[in-house]
């Protein structure tokens, strides 16, 4: 089984404020770090591929970013993912997630096809849950999102658990099959150091938008986005607000005193 | 195509031009200065370089021939989920405004008492794909069936509760339409030609964006439940019920759905009257005592941000923010949270909002209603103990 894990580097902080003066984006530090659920992404493929041991199991991470965005491959190659690729191009700036999972597509295309593609619940930068949905849209696959726990994985499909508002539902998806995991049953291993000191000979491949079957530059990045941010501004804040300073007699005392006036105690 | 494109000969201090990019981007190539992979696209460089790094890009029209605000009236087992209802009562007003027709559509399975219900909001049309194979949500499926209903109606909007199954449903949607999606908007407005503003945090900061979808149509959106109001029921009904038709291809699904189970009823902190928040001022997780007796005395939910939801401190089904529930409680106290956007987006329409935190510019204090600079550690409890006894010093 071909199994697709789709990942992201994430800012390392939430940090960043607007100088309300020149209106510039300030943003603290450059750290950045794996999309914390994507942990989760890589851990399932891994339980996947422990629970179909004696077959041929290749695990595939697949990133899309600059060139940093590498360190976020290799962690999921140090947790046990066979290979690496990065989708990294000028082109593919300023993607939105249509644009973002159609670049998606095409690298799957690219690297012929899977039988499962497994993403995250969410990044923790963008926050909106939508290129799972969107990526399997691309490549036609059915999907099921918030997967807990893989119960089974067969041949021709996947049996997984996934929780609904009011239910936790059992589902049989045929393959290939794209799944949303979130952060269920699995919990995600830790690094191994000696993989880490064979990162020098690990499979790692990158893949430029001339390198897709789809060459035509306005279907990535910013030309291929139907949506366009057309303002950023920091969050308005409250007017009708009252910032308390003294002791914590002083401070509790004055919280109550708000709390009855409104008959909210 | 849109570019940005460096103007080199205008470029008198690089290293000035180079620091207006929050990412680092701009920087000295071989012929001379350039953009790099690093960029996000904001186009803070084309707002602030006077005219030294621009935006290139050719003209699109907008779509002609789309009309009407639909919003998906999202059902479990026949009943109606209420964010449709509310997300009906933007739609109405929007539609006044740019002069449009407000449409629901429905899928599922015995939809007669929903479609009903719907009629009651404002809508001109409510349009039903009723059939067996809708019962259990199958996402493949539902996508088709909405996929019809764009073709046929081509409303110029489609509006989508970001519920678990909205989240799932509007993305397919969108990327079968090839059309563009903005995720949890917190705001939502409508030009008068239609154009739909939607508003929401953005790059993973304390920063909210307005995004567009100009040259795709339908413009696509999804809202958390309990972010718009919920209308008042109107007492005439209005729409028109129309029966699509089902076909074998709407029917079919890669998903054969084997269980269901229901969960055991759980506190669901979308209905709580008064919540406390824990935040990561917070040093351990015993220290969640502390916050668990402000909750019990004034008989309210215990909730925490992510970072707490992530170290396994709380259950995350008490969550709050984007990435967890949107609250609207008459009474929210917070706890050492320090109120990223994505946590103030799910609770700022809160009745009443109380922030403890030790740092007096954290950005909660900006839609706190009444803030306390101090250490959670010594006014937490004292609050508790007067709220216990009933009494103010």
């Amino acid at each position: 089984m071909k199994i697709c894990v789709c990942i992201k580097q994430v800012p390392g902080s939430s940090k960043v404020d607007i100088d309300e003066r020149t209106g510039v984006l300030k943003r603290s530090g450059a750290e950045a770090k794996l999309n914390p659920y994507d942990l989760y992404t890589v851990e399932t493929a891994l339980r996947i591929k422990e629970m179909l041991k004696g077959t041929t199991v290749t695990v595939t991470a697949l990133s899309m970013g600059p060139p940093q965005a590498k360190e976020a491959l290799e962690e999921a190659y140090m947790m046990g993912a066979d290979v690496m690729v990065l989708m990294s191009d000028r082109r593919f700036a300023g993607s939105d997630c249509l644009a973002t999972s159609y670049a998606l597509s095409q690298g799957i295309e690219y690297l012929g096809g899977f039988d499962l593609v497994i993403t995250g619940k969410q990044t923790t930068d963008g926050d909106t849950a939508q290129v799972g949905p969107e990526l399997a849209e691309m490549l036609g696959m059915p999907s099921v999102a918030n997967v807990a726990k893989v119960l089974s994985a067969g041949k021709d499909s996947l049996t997984v658990e996934y929780d609904m508002p009011e239910s936790v539902n059992v589902a049989k998806i045929a393959l290939p099959c794209l799944i949303s995991v979130d952060k269920g049953r699995y919990s995600p291993r830790l690094p191994s150091y000696r993989r880490k000191r064979g990162m020098a000979d690990a499979p790692f491949l990158t893949l430029t938008a001339d390198m897709l079957h789809d060459k035509d530059a306005s279907h990535y990045g910013l030309d291929g986005s139907p949506t366009q941010v057309e303002r950023i501004f920091p969050p308005e804040a409250s007017n009708d607000r009252t910032l308390f300073k003294g002791s914590a007699e002083e401070a509790a005392d004055f919280i109550y005193k708000g709390l009855s006036a409104e008959k909210l105690v | 195509m849109a570019r940005l494109v460096v103007h080199s000969e205008l470029i008198d201090d690089f290293e000035e031009l180079a620091a207006l990019c929050p990412f680092g981007a701009i920087v000295m190539g071989p012929k001379g200065a350039t953009v790099d992979e690093r960029c996000r696209m904001c186009l803070v460089c084309t707002k602030r370089s006077e005219g030294r790094i621009t935006l290139e890009e050719d003209a699109k029209g907008p779509a002609e021939g789309w009309d009407g605000i639909a919003v998906f009236a999202e059902t479990e087992g026949g009943r109606l989920h209420p964010v449709g209802l509310e997300l009906l009562g933007k739609a109405a007003e929007m539609a006044a405004r740019s002069r449009q027709k407000v449409l629901a559509v429905a899928v599922g399975h015995g939809l007669e008492d929903a479609a009903e219900e719907l009629r009651h909001y404002g809508t001109a049309r409510v349009v039903l794909y009723d059939d067996p194979a809708f019962a259990d949500y199958r996402v493949d499926s539902y996508t088709s069936a909405l996929f019809d209903f764009v073709r046929i109606y081509r409303p110029g909007t489609v509006l989508v509760g970001a519920t678990p199954l909205g989240r799932s449903l509007a993305p397919r949607l969108a990327a079968r339409l090839r059309t563009g999606l903005t995720a949890d908007c917190t705001v939502l407005d409508m030009l008068e030609d239609g154009s739909l503003i939607q508003t929401r945090p953005a790059f993973g900061g304390n920063i909210m964006a307005t995004i567009r979808t100009p040259a795709h149509r339908p413009q696509m959106a999804t809202v958390r439940y309990k972010v718009m109001d919920m209308p008042a029921r109107r007492a005439k009904a209005t729409g028109e019920i129309i029966r699509a038709s089902v076909t074998d291809r709407m029917r079919g699904s890669g998903i054969e759905v084997l269980e269901v189970r229901p969960k055991e009823k759980v506190v669901d902190l979308t209905e709580a009257d008064a919540i406390v928040v824990a935040g990561r001022g917070l040093k351990s997780q015993a220290d969640m005592a502390l916050i668990g007796r402000l909750a019990d005395a004034l008989n309210a939910q215990v909730a925490a941000t992510r970072p707490l939801i992530e170290a396994g401190w709380q259950d995350p089904r008490r969550q709050i923010g984007l990435s967890g529930r949107t609250v609207k409680p008459r009474l929210i106290i917070t706890c050492g949270v320090s109120g990223s956007v994505q946590f103030a987006a799910g609770m700022r329409g809160s009745g009443k909002i109380v922030a403890i935190n030790s740092d007096a510019n954290a950005s909660i204090f900006d839609i706190a209603h009444l803030g306390i600079v101090g250490d959670l550690y010594e006014v937490v409890p004292r609050l508790t103990d007067m709220i216990e006894d009933g009494r103010a010093i």
